[in-house]
């Protein structure tokens, strides 16, 4: 445990005149769960997007388990064992759970034929899915029906699901409550927990306090694009993390 | 408290009644196509004469084939957002190309090749113009590429006009018949189950509905969007050279007038069929469903002996109707999505 399972380092990103993050460096740990926080525009998510390969860092690297990770695509990311779950979700109303989980990599045979050309082999998928969805007691109207009729907190969960399927290092999630109501957030919540209990490091962004406090190990701030401050979270120092967040001198 | 309890029961129970009424309504939409189409043949078979006679079902069939098999190159871009308006030109094109390498001795295998490749490179070129210019939607190239194929056919054919004669084995292909079943018939079945296999089985497919169904989340889940769509389109091109050879060989011709409004039918058929133009739903079936109800509804408005132009006006009709049955359906998944977070 003394290395961190994903570490950046000196992060710069611009958009055109917009200096989205300065000089950001951060650590994630295994079996943690770290909290990104921030007022909208403070770069959170784009933070999170180039760890997932979505956006480019214009400086600075990104480390795994200490070691440079070149994360140019979402499938690099995905591949190095990062797993992100967007606000939007990223889910295929079209598709059903099994095929949400497995989109972009499906498992499919013989592996001498180009990957777009093979078969699928949806028994496996479907087995693997419905087992994850039992672990997680996970609980859904239907499991062979597309997404799209399900409601905010199933859809949620399946897409958290999803990121745990594959995780094997990091696991993003972007306000994943943000929609939700309070007995469905408490089921994700549950999840999260779950997830750091299986060792993955975990960031979250969230804007509710009260889950920083209950869920997180350590937070960090920013601002403007710039890290201000990095503590752990507790009922005492609640107020000094807003007034972080807010720039606000305590 | 208890008072409280019984609320939340009652509106459990309210939601899933309302649920059940909704998802009732989404399996009636789905079937609507099909009852129509049913609905459409029994009212043929009863007050059309000879209808039923097998020489002119076997002629809505050789007629509904290249409608068909076009429509279901269409369906596939239509399911990942697009559309391609270009498939009536690149068929004339194609054909004309065919019957170049014809005249210049090619034999069967060589012209029907020539025919395969000509419809596959078009395609590529809205595909890769598409995605690479960076068109806001598909809708541009394969409109320029509607003129362009169709100027380039007419500038290929000598004399801007038809050629007579197609080798032995187009004429086979789109022209004959076997156990009294035309040919085209045969074709129309193979290009399905080959459309079967990509959807159903294999990788690729499930790519195209999940880029259809949300392009953004298919990159961030790293699926190569790009070469998705670009395929489909190649997809679309080869469908449309399948289309030009059957048509060659039913007329023994090839011609760079042909597949005139061939793009407003199979836009036609896939919508009446039943699939979305919102993207991510459809499948084979719809295109061939909505190709059969082009063929039944022009084939008796025919023997009826009403005007061309009303056909026009009767399929224009059908297709606005269409629409809305996809706009509702949407709805009611909005709503039972509602319903399902209530009931839980």
């Amino acid at each position: 445990m003394s290395v961190p399972a994903l570490s950046v380092r000196n992060a710069e990103k611009r958009f055109g005149a917009i200096h989205a993050l300065r000089d950001v460096s951060m650590d994630a740990w295994r079996g943690e769960v770290t909290a990104l926080l921030g007022d909208n525009g403070a770069g959170k998510s784009t933070l999170v997007k180039c760890i997932s390969g979505v956006h480019r860092l214009d400086e600075g690297e990104i480390l795994l388990d200490g070691r440079p990770a070149h994360l140019n695509s979402p499938a690099a990311a995905r591949g190095a064992g990062i797993e992100t779950v967007y606000q939007d979700l990223a889910l295929f109303d079209n598709l059903t759970p099994a095929q949400n989980f497995y989109c972009g990599r499906e498992i499919g045979f013989p592996a001498w034929l180009p990957r777009p050309l093979r078969f699928l082999d949806k028994r496996a998928m479907n087995r693997e899915a419905a087992a994850v969805i039992d672990r997680l007691q996970v609980r859904l109207p239907k499991f062979d029906a597309p997404v799209a009729m399900m409601s905010g907190g199933q859809r949620q969960a399946i897409a958290v699901a999803r990121a745990t399927v594959f995780a094997r290092n990091v696991v993003m999630l972007d306000e994943p409550t943000a929609a939700l109501g309070l007995r469905e957030s408490r089921k994700v919540l549950d999840l999260i927990v779950k997830l750091k209990a299986e060792g993955n490091a975990v960031i979250l962004i969230t804007h509710n306090m009260e889950h920083v406090v209950e869920l997180a190990d350590r937070a960090v701030v920013l601002r403007q694009g710039t890290k201000v401050g990095e503590l752990k979270p507790s009922a005492q120092n609640r107020q000094d993390l807003v007034a972080m967040i807010v720039g606000a001198e305590a | 408290m208890r008072e409280e309890a019984r609320q939340t029961a009652l509106r459990g129970t309210a939601a899933e009644s309302g649920l059940l009424a909704v998802t009732l309504g989404l399996r009636l939409l789905g079937f609507g196509p099909v009852l129509i189409l049913a609905l459409l043949i029994v009212a043929a078979s009863v007050g059309v004469p000879n209808f039923l006679k097998p020489i002119n079902l076997g002629n809505i069939l050789a007629q509904t084939a290249v409608i068909a098999i076009v429509a279901m190159g269409q369906q596939m871009v239509i399911l990942t957002r697009g559309i391609d308006l270009s498939v009536g030109s690149n068929l004339a094109l194609a054909t004309v190309v065919g019957g170049l390498v014809y005249q210049a001795g090619g034999g069967g295998l060589a012209v029907i090749f020539a025919m395969l490749a000509a419809g596959m490179a078009v395609g590529a070129i809205n595909g890769l113009v598409y995605v690479y210019g960076r068109l806001p939607h598909p809708f541009i190239i394969t409109l320029a590429m509607l003129s362009i194929c169709r100027g380039l056919a007419l500038e290929l054919a000598p004399g801007h006009t038809t050629m007579r004669g197609m080798p032995e084995a187009v004429k086979f292909l789109g022209g004959q018949t076997t156990l009294g079943v035309p040919n085209a018939f045969f074709v129309v079945v193979v290009v399905a189950l080959l459309i079967l296999m990509l959807t159903y089985a294999m990788v690729w497919g499930r790519w195209t509905y999940a880029v259809g169904g949300d392009p953004v989340a298919a990159r961030e889940m790293g699926i190569p969007v790009r070469g998705v769509l670009i395929s489909t389109y190649v997809f679309s091109g080869l469908c449309a050279g399948i289309g030009a050879v059957v048509l060659s060989g039913r007329t023994g011709a090839s011609s760079p007038i042909y597949g005139n409004l061939l793009e407003l039918d199979t836009i036609a058929a896939v919508i009446i069929g039943g699939a979305s133009f919102l993207g991510g739903r459809g499948h084979l079936g719809h295109a061939l469903i909505g190709a059969v109800m082009i063929g039944v509804i022009r084939n008796a408005l025919n023997l009826l002996n009403v005007d061309i132009y009303f056909q026009m006006i009767a399929i224009g009709g059908v297709i606005v109707l269409a629409v809305e049955a996809d706009v509702l359906r949407n709805r009611l998944e909005a709503r039972a999505r509602v319903l399902q977070a209530a009931k839980t």
